[in-house]
């Protein structure tokens, strides 16, 4: 038997985590659409929500769940959703409009085979790309993705906390694999910082809702709140009317993006193992960072000097821990559950550093420690 | 000062740039009127209304009032307003869409909107066109009629959004149109001091497009044709159903009472608090 730590341990599933995370994070208004393998999320906040004084809906399809989020969100609730890929394909649109309205939310999508109905419920990283640039128009996006139960808890409070402070929805992409896979974890000893939104501190008459500031956050008054004001998803000055003078278009758009990429540092988190003398290393994320680990400690079994950078956030793309990692190592091994989403990526900043090699899986089973160790001795 | 001039200062936004967007003559100004009106009448502040709409002309008028206002995406209204209502039920949502918006786009919102029973207050104006788009037809367009979709006739039977509704579950649902515009006045008091998912469809018109491509006429002519084919629901009572064809009938068409969705979650609360944590 596994000896206990200071706190109590439970076996949870990811997606048990990801709701107990969501209620620590405050939590308190949920909508959604039953799909596999993103139901137990609904299934359990239903149970939890009315418990604590939160509200669960069931909406008539995925579009309407995350226009409720958004509402709710505007009205002051932190709100979640969970789907899965067809469900968070017609998300799209409304999720622009929280990026265009700058309303906090958090979106999970367990990410099963696509394209179309695909493969229910196999696992998949097929929708990398999507939770980057599924809605329209140009537009910054921060994704993290889990690997273990224990990130499902503390990436989805991390979710919620990024989003409160940079008002943009968070996309929590986690595959079939971490969503269903048990493991124990301990909730009572994480100490995590809660996160929420600014709020304005002048009179009502003084506020200017969408004004820049130097975090390129302005605060977020909640409806009822005393401060009226307009929330639309036409491009607006920065009292919120809509607009279409290019000198007030220009400094919006660059705002949108500026609040993001200026905190880029604090955005990007991944987990390096034994990079510092690799000569291959593997970038991975998900339940195939967890397979890649096992490659390389075996490859390290067999004297071949492999190690690991396990990516917590996929997007803002962490380029500079990705860089550091190319200029170090020989050779670079980029194994997805698509035909090659973060790859390319990874191609991209390498610019002829290193040998960048993939292993694309998409028949709808995981990559094993073992097919990741043969590429290792295939490229050594 | 007039009685008019008092609630344009107390409740169109002096910061945002007039004109509106709409068309001289349209049928939505004189919703705007009345809507104000309503709102005036039922003594609500203006901290506590939320008055949310989707795309299309009629999605445009929240921007130029004093509330909390909110312009969604198309068709989506409903589920927006339902987020908002149910993290804040202390709020008086109010949601106006056109025809297209609600009853086309988000026609499946409608009727779950209807359903649930959320304490809700969609106001439908019905001018039986896309009209910013540039006159294409809608879920309400009239069989034969043409537009620029249908330049030859138009095949499709139309959509009758109070009835629609009524069957799908909504606790109050009135018709008049932008003619009947002291009627509209009460017909909307009564809905925003209703209980429950409440509709009022107001029939206007689109002269721009609809009007024109028909050679229906001026907006005065087309308020002429609203006065003149709209039966008070007390006279189509003693009529025959063969006299109402063409017409449609205003006035109150529903109004009953359940529990609303805000209310019942409440039991579910209460009893969910029952049970200790598994």
């Amino acid at each position: 038997m596994r000896k206990k730590k200071k706190g109590k341990e439970v076996l949870l599933q990811g997606n048990e985590a990801i709701v107990e995370g969501a209620i620590r994070a405050g939590l308190k208004f949920f909508a959604g659409y039953p799909i596999t393998p993103a139901t137990e999320i609904a299934e359990l906040l239903a149970l939890k929500l009315p418990r604590i004084g939160g509200t669960f809906i069931q909406m008539e399809d995925e579009i309407a769940s995350i226009a409720a989020v958004i509402g709710a969100s505007l009205a002051g609730a932190k709100s979640m959703t969970a789907t899965s890929g067809p469900g968070f394909s017609l998300m799209q649109e409304n999720i622009g409009f929280a990026i265009m309205a700058e309303v906090p939310c958090v979106i999970v999508d367990c990410m099963r085979a696509g394209p179309s109905t695909g493969l229910p419920t196999s696992p998949s990283q097929g929708d990398v790309m999507q939770a980057r640039w599924g809605t329209h128009g140009d537009h910054p996006i921060i994704v993290l993705c889990p690997s273990t139960v224990k990130e499902c808890f503390s990436l989805t409070i991390l979710a919620f906390n990024f989003s409160e402070r940079f008002r943009i929805p968070v996309i929590l992409l986690v595959d079939e694999i971490v969503a269903h896979m048990r493991e124990n974890i301990c909730l009572e000893d994480e100490n995590i910082e809660i996160v929420n939104r600014v709020k304005p501190s002048v009179p009502p008459e003084w506020y200017i809702p969408y004004e820049d500031t130097p975090s390129g956050v302005p605060p977020m008054a909640n409806f009822g709140d005393g401060y009226r004001y307009h929330v639309t998803g036409l491009t607006h000055d920065v009292k919120g009317f809509p607009t279409s003078r290019p000198e007030e278009v220009d400094p919006f758009i660059r705002r949108l993006f500026r609040k993001i990429s200026q905190n880029f540092k604090e955005l990007q988190l991944g987990e390096s193992f034994e990079t510092e003398d690799a000569e291959i290393c593997i970038i991975a994320y998900g339940c195939v960072a967890r397979s890649a680990k096992r490659a390389c400690i075996e490859a390290r079994q067999r004297g071949i000097r492999a190690g690991l950078l396990k990516l917590k956030t996929l997007w803002p793309f962490m380029r500079t821990e990705v860089e550091k990692v190319l200029q170090r190592a020989r050779v670079v091994i980029v194994p997805e559950m698509n035909m090659g989403q973060i790859s390319r990526e990874v191609k991209r900043v390498n610019r002829g550093q290193s040998k960048v090699f993939t292993i694309n899986k998409v028949d709808g089973t995981p990559i094993t420690p073992e097919e990741i160790l043969l590429k290792i001795k295939e490229v050594y | 000062m007039g009685e008019v001039t008092k609630l344009i200062h107390k409740y169109l936004r002096h910061d945002k740039k007039f004109p509106h967007v709409w068309c001289p003559g349209c049928g939505i100004g004189i919703l705007l009127g009345s809507l104000i009106r309503a709102i005036d009448g039922c003594g609500f502040k203006k901290d506590e209304v939320v008055l949310v709409s989707g795309i299309g002309c009629t999605g445009r008028l929240p921007v130029y009032v004093d509330f909390n206002t909110l312009h969604t995406t198309h068709g989506r209204a409903l589920a927006f307003a339902t987020g908002i209502k149910l993290a804040k039920p202390q709020l008086k949502v109010i949601v106006v869409m056109g025809d297209g918006d609600a009853v086309a786009i988000g026609g499946n919102h409608f009727i779950h909107a209807a359903r649930r029973n959320v304490d809700l207050k969609a106001v439908v104006v019905n001018n039986s066109v896309y009209g910013m788009t540039g006159g294409q037809y809608s879920p309400t367009t009239p069989y034969g009629a043409k537009t620029s979709t249908s330049p030859y006739f138009h095949i499709e039977r139309p959509f009758k959004i109070s009835e629609l509704a009524i069957v799908s579950g909504a606790s109050f649902v009135a018709r008049s149109t932008v003619y009947h515009v002291k009627l509209l006045d009460e017909l909307l008091k009564r809905a925003f001091l209703k209980k429950g998912f409440s509709v009022v469809e107001v029939i206007s018109h689109c002269h721009t497009q609809y009007g024109k491509i028909n050679r229906i006429g001026s907006a005065v002519d087309m308020l002429i044709w609203q006065r003149e084919h709209a039966i008070p629901v007390d006279k189509a009572r003693e009529m025959k159903e063969e006299e109402l064809t063409d017409r449609f009938v205003i006035g109150v068409l529903q109004d009953r009472d359940f529990p609303t969705f805000e209310e019942e979650y409440e039991k579910v609360r209460k009893m969910a608090k029952k049970f200790t944590e598994i």
